[in-house]
């Protein structure tokens, strides 16, 4: 993980903007292979956005997203279709497609995507989410029928079953017990160490982040104000992080509430 | 009544701007047609939901409605003495314009709804972005094969509705108006053209398309939750509806008139 080795993820000046509202407003920001990236952030400050921006979801006025070296702005469908294949994502609200079953969501980029026959997508969906701490009982079930922490670990089972280079989780353990969430982060972890997987992490909970962190990057207002090894998170000496990390509501962060 | 009117105006304006999107959109879901992968049970399955389940709604309002041909034909054409022309109305009008319309704009407002609300409700819970990222066209996997079924399922469903039509101007001419059966299902049969029925059955393909395009289109397309969805709902059903009177007409003049 040295810095002279090339980047799996080059962001340059990326600009993103909904009307008037200048979500991203020039990030800057570099992951390594390998490498585990935790953004944090304050809510509605554009981390899912950004995210969406990376995978090719959303497409930024400006700026430039290299993965593995090459442009991937303005790529069209084919181009599109090949790097998409890096990647999974584990979405915020989790996704999971209503019509099919718990193990065909699962599996379904294995059987979709890349043409596997279902009975052996089958065996890899249920081993997938087996690593998530759900048994078979669950598979045949419809998403509807779950909890929302037990729909998010399907997400994520779903995000890692084609075993993909690079790996997005939106806040993976918002929802979970503490107990649960600690499972989620060693299975994060263990992606990345056993898949060789780069990860790009969003979340609140600092003591995941601290868990699955090679890397923190700490986005305010549209920008990157703040990124270093985690274990420097304590002594950032940067006023935004500190009152992050330990969650005050007086400091240089001011939440949009106004009092009645 | 001027907020009425300009409610209309803007519905008819947001509409014109859409018309370019909305052909591009179409396009690029009927490109996926031209290679792999297709997704058979994926087109079964609307097919199924179009025509068989439509198949209750669609047989009530044609059997109401070709025994209202009957009735308003005769009271009407008994003024200069036409009654015998009851039966040869009833088939022309059912073929050619009724069953076509009647069942396409029952369909819009079943299906077509039902449509922008699934892919809508998908859309705000970004369940089309998750397909993208699992390597899948959202627009093969979820808008080619409604488009595929909207356009070969309506022509069974319209062929039905004429038959059922037509039945329903046989009960009203034969119980009521006291026709005898074997004249009426002659002069049913007389002066019916091939062209009659065939011109209706394509109205209803392209009108089926038109639906599952509208419902695909505003669902793809809603935005901000349950109340776009909603948005999105009500615009399938509206622009479907008035794009089958106006693509009706229009079609009737590219058969009829030489
Ligand atoms: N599709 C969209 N259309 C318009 N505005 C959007 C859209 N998506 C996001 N935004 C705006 O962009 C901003 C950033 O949103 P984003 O979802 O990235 O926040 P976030 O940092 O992920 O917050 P949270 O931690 O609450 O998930 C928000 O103010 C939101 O209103
Ligand atoms: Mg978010």
């Amino acid at each position: 993980m040295s810095d002279a080795a090339a980047p799996k993820i080059a962001l340059v000046g990326v600009e993103k903007s909904f009307g008037r509202k200048r979500v991203l407003d020039g990030i800057d920001l570099t992951v390594a292979p390998g490498e585990s990236l935790v953004i944090i952030g304050g809510s509605g400050t554009g981390k899912s956005v950004l995210i969406k921006c990376i995978l090719g979801i959303m497409r930024p006025e400006a700026g430039s997203i290299r993965i593995d070296g090459a442009e991937t702005v303005g790529l069209r469908r084919r181009g599109r279709e090949q790097v998409m294949r890096k990647f999974g994502m584990l979405f915020q609200g989790s996704a999971l497609f209503d019509s099919l079953s718990v193990w065909e969501n699962v599996a379904f980029g294995l059987v979709q995507g890349r043409g596997m026959d279902r009975a052996a997508a089958r065996e890899i969906a249920l081993k997938k989410l087996a690593a998530v701490g759900l048994g078979p009982e669950v598979a045949t079930l419809s998403p509807a029928e779950l909890s929302g922490g037990m729909q998010k670990r399907v997400a994520l089972a779903r995000a890692i079953a084609a075993e993909p280079e690079i790996v997005f989780f939106d806040e993976p353990t918002t929802g979970l017990d503490p107990i649960m969430a600690d499972v989620i982060n060693r299975l994060i972890v263990s992606s990345v160490r056993e898949l060789g997987a780069t990860t790009v992490s969003i979340t609140h909970d600092m003591v995941s982040a601290r868990r699955i962190a090679d890397r923190i990057a700490m986005l305010h207002k549209g920008r990157i104000v703040w990124q270093g090894p985690a274990s420097e998170i304590d002594r950032s000496d940067n006023p935004f992080v500190d009152q992050f990390v330990h969650g005050r509501a007086e400091g240089p962060i001011q939440m949009e509430v106004r009092a009645a | 009544m001027t907020e009425t009117l300009s409610a209309i105006g803007a519905v008819f304006l947001a509409f014109l701007a859409a018309v370019g999107g909305l052909a591009r959109f179409a396009v690029q879901a009927l490109a996926a047609a031209a290679s792999p992968p297709y997704f058979p049970r994926l087109i079964a399955r609307q097919v199924l939901y179009i025509g068989y389940y439509s198949l209750p709604v669609v047989g009530l309002t044609a059997l109401f409605t070709g025994m209202v041909l009957a009735l308003q034909s005769y009271t009407g054409f008994s003024r200069f003495n036409a009654q015998s022309a009851v039966a040869t109305v009833v088939v022309l009008s059912m073929t050619r314009e009724l069953g076509p319309v009647i069942a396409s704009l029952m369909v819009a407002g079943r299906v077509g709804a039902a449509m922008a609300a699934e892919i809508g409700t998908m859309r705000v819970t970004e369940q089309i972005d998750a397909l993208t990222t699992l390597s899948t066209d959202p627009l093969r996997y979820l808008v080619l094969p409604r488009l595929i079924a909207g356009l070969v399922t309506l022509p069974v469903l319209v062929l039905i509705a004429d038959i059922i039509g037509v039945f329903g101007g046989f009960l009203v001419g034969t119980y009521k108006l006291e026709f005898n059966p074997v004249a009426y299902l002659t002069q049913t049969e007389q002066y019916l053209e091939t062209m009659d029925v065939v011109s209706g059955l394509v109205k209803a393909a392209v009108f089926g398309f038109l639906i599952a395009l509208m419902g695909c289109y505003h669902g793809y397309h809603s935005r901000g939750g349950a109340e776009g969805v909603g948005q999105a709902t009500t615009h399938a059903v509206v622009s479907a509806s008035i794009l089958i009177l106006i693509f009706n007409y229009a079609l009737t003049q590219a058969f009829f008139s030489r």
